[in-house]
């Protein structure tokens, strides 16, 4: 495999921890990340869905909208939250206090350019702000962009310079308990920010990208190895690199920006519809939103699916999928191995016609046809505290 | 029976004019968790350093390649049903074919333990 020339690649705050523990190091979105530790993937990805996984996801791009002054109430919100449906498809100006969203930048022919996170502070005096999460490797632009959307009214700060955590598993729940109480009282997708820990400020969100429940824990740079070691020290918690990160929300039938998503899909064409709220329906009022409306009436022409190899035999990315008459109908844009499934898993995008779980399609691996069937994602009952 | 091995971190045990052929304790440490073996049919040709096998982790699909040109005479069931076995006993029990040397004379061109341990530590 030849090797593509980097700069200086970044670091997260917890880099050294990750090699003091024997991390398997590689590149990801700019930055040296872990791969994986010691026990390898499957063993990591095993521990995540029956106890808890730490994930080191401080490469991704958390930041903050805000207004010059926050604090205004509703209409506070209703002002920044009008400058980011410049750009998604979602409600957010009808977000309840404490909620997080997740939704897609669009761009003017309906393509996604990132899918993010999009939360609105529960607390009064931070009305007027949102805590918008971006993925690593498209975070420069995604910045720009919103900063571009929100000029002269709201302002960007970045917070990508911090510790962003994610604890996952069945057992995250207790385990976060005994640091922080508060933030046992949310449910699936809602956050909120803890004052005064031993870890300074820290901000909580109850989501993850493994299927299991868990949470996103934004803390200072000083603050996030000591917070890192203190979940280290709970012998329910062990380290998750990305390897089994990408094996977990495989099975539980989350997108990858730059593989199950891209430029070119549209959220209906990416099966994401749910995510263009009823009300930006009724309005038109997001980029692209001729097309995805025509699409929502009339239907797409290829739809991103689950597959299921019938064999042994994993199907990569880039995989044609053919019908029983030879005939092309599909590529895989992600695919490999499912420790939970214990076989191998994979999403595409399909001619709608053969979209429905069920559907026996084959799969060219090695020049051979291999057979196969579409699936319903999530491949695994997901475990979400809702 | 000696044992010599390959820059591609194969090893080949032969004994008269058959080899026994797996990936080492390296290759498998490096892969990680074997999930999935395509092994070549019995009464193949193989050709010196030829895709002869593949070996799949949970991230990524390997070749195997074949030491030396001959015909493969077995092949380890065992590791297509249990991949897990690579990674348990690479050397030993998780070999991967059995192979009829063509021309023992290509031994000549692989490195013994001494030569690969060394080769290992440059990689």
């Amino acid at each position: 495999m030849s090797e593509v020339a980097h700069g200086p690649l970044k670091t997260t705050p917890l880099h050294a921890m990750h090699v003091r523990l024997g991390a398997r190091m590689a590149e990801f979105g700019g930055y040296d990340m872990p791969i994986q530790y010691r026990d390898g993937i499957m063993a990591e990805h095993n521990w995540t869905r029956s106890e808890a996984g730490l994930f080191d996801v401080s490469h991704m791009g958390p930041s903050f909208l805000a207004l010059p002054q926050l604090g205004g109430g509703d209409e506070a919100h209703r002002k920044v939250a009008a400058l980011v449906e410049n750009l998604v498809p979602s409600d957010i100006v009808g977000l309840a206090p404490g909620k997080v969203q997740l939704t897609v930048l669009l761009n003017e022919n309906g393509g996604i350019i990132d899918d993010l996170m999009i939360g609105r502070p529960a607390r009064e005096d931070q009305q007027g702000q949102l805590y918008i999460v971006v993925n690593a490797g498209t975070k420069e632009n995604d910045f720009a962009l919103i900063q571009q959307a929100a000029a002269g009214v709201a302002t960007l700060h970045r917070a990508d310079d911090r510790t962003l955590i994610a604890i996952q598993g069945p057992k995250a729940e207790q385990v976060i308990e005994a640091i922080f109480p508060e933030a046992v009282a949310l449910t699936f997708m809602t956050f909120r920010e803890i004052e005064d820990t031993p870890y300074g400020n820290v901000i909580v969100t109850r989501c993850g990208y493994t299927g299991e429940d868990g949470f996103e824990i934004l803390v200072s740079a000083e603050h996030g190895e000591a917070f890192a070691n203190r979940l280290l020290d709970d012998h329910r918690v062990k380290p998750i690199g990305l390897g089994a990160r990408d094996s977990l929300r495989l099975e539980a039938g989350l997108c990858l920006y730059g593989h199950d998503l891209d430029a070119t899909k549209t959220p209906v064409a990416a099966s994401l519809s749910w995510m263009i709220s009823k009300a930006r329906r009724e309005r038109g009022d997001f980029p692209g939103a001729q097309r995805i409306l025509a699409e929502l009436k009339h239907g797409v022409p290829s739809k991103r699916v689950g597959i299921r190899p019938l064999g042994r035999a994993p199907a990569r990315e880039g995989t044609q999928i053919q019908n029983s008459d030879g005939e092309t109908i599909g590529v895989i844009t992600s695919g490999g191995f499912g420790p939970t499934v214990n076989g191998p898993v994979a999403q595409g995008y399909v001619d709608s016609s053969y979209a429905k779980a069920g559907t026996p399609v084959r799969l060219i691996v090695r020049g051979k046809p291999l057979d196969a069937e579409i699936a319903a994602l999530p491949f695994i009952p997901t475990r979400y505290k809702r | 029976m000696t044992t010599y091995y390959t820059r591609e971190h194969e090893w080949i045990s032969v004994e008269g004019d058959i080899g026994t052929v797996g990936i080492t304790a390296f290759a498998a440490e490096k892969l990680g968790d074997v999930v999935f073996v395509e092994l070549p049919e019995t009464g193949k040709s193989v050709k010196k350093e030829a895709d002869m096998a593949v070996v799949e982790s949970v991230k990524a699909a390997s070749d195997v390649y074949a030491p030396v040109s001959g015909e493969i005479v077995e092949g380890n069931q065992a590791i297509v049903d249990e991949p897990a076995k690579v990674n348990e006993d690479p050397e030993g029990a998780g070999w991967f074919v059995r192979i009829r040397l063509a021309d023992k004379g290509q031994l000549t061109g692989l490195m013994d333990k001494a030569a690969y341990d060394a080769f290992c530590a440059t990689q």
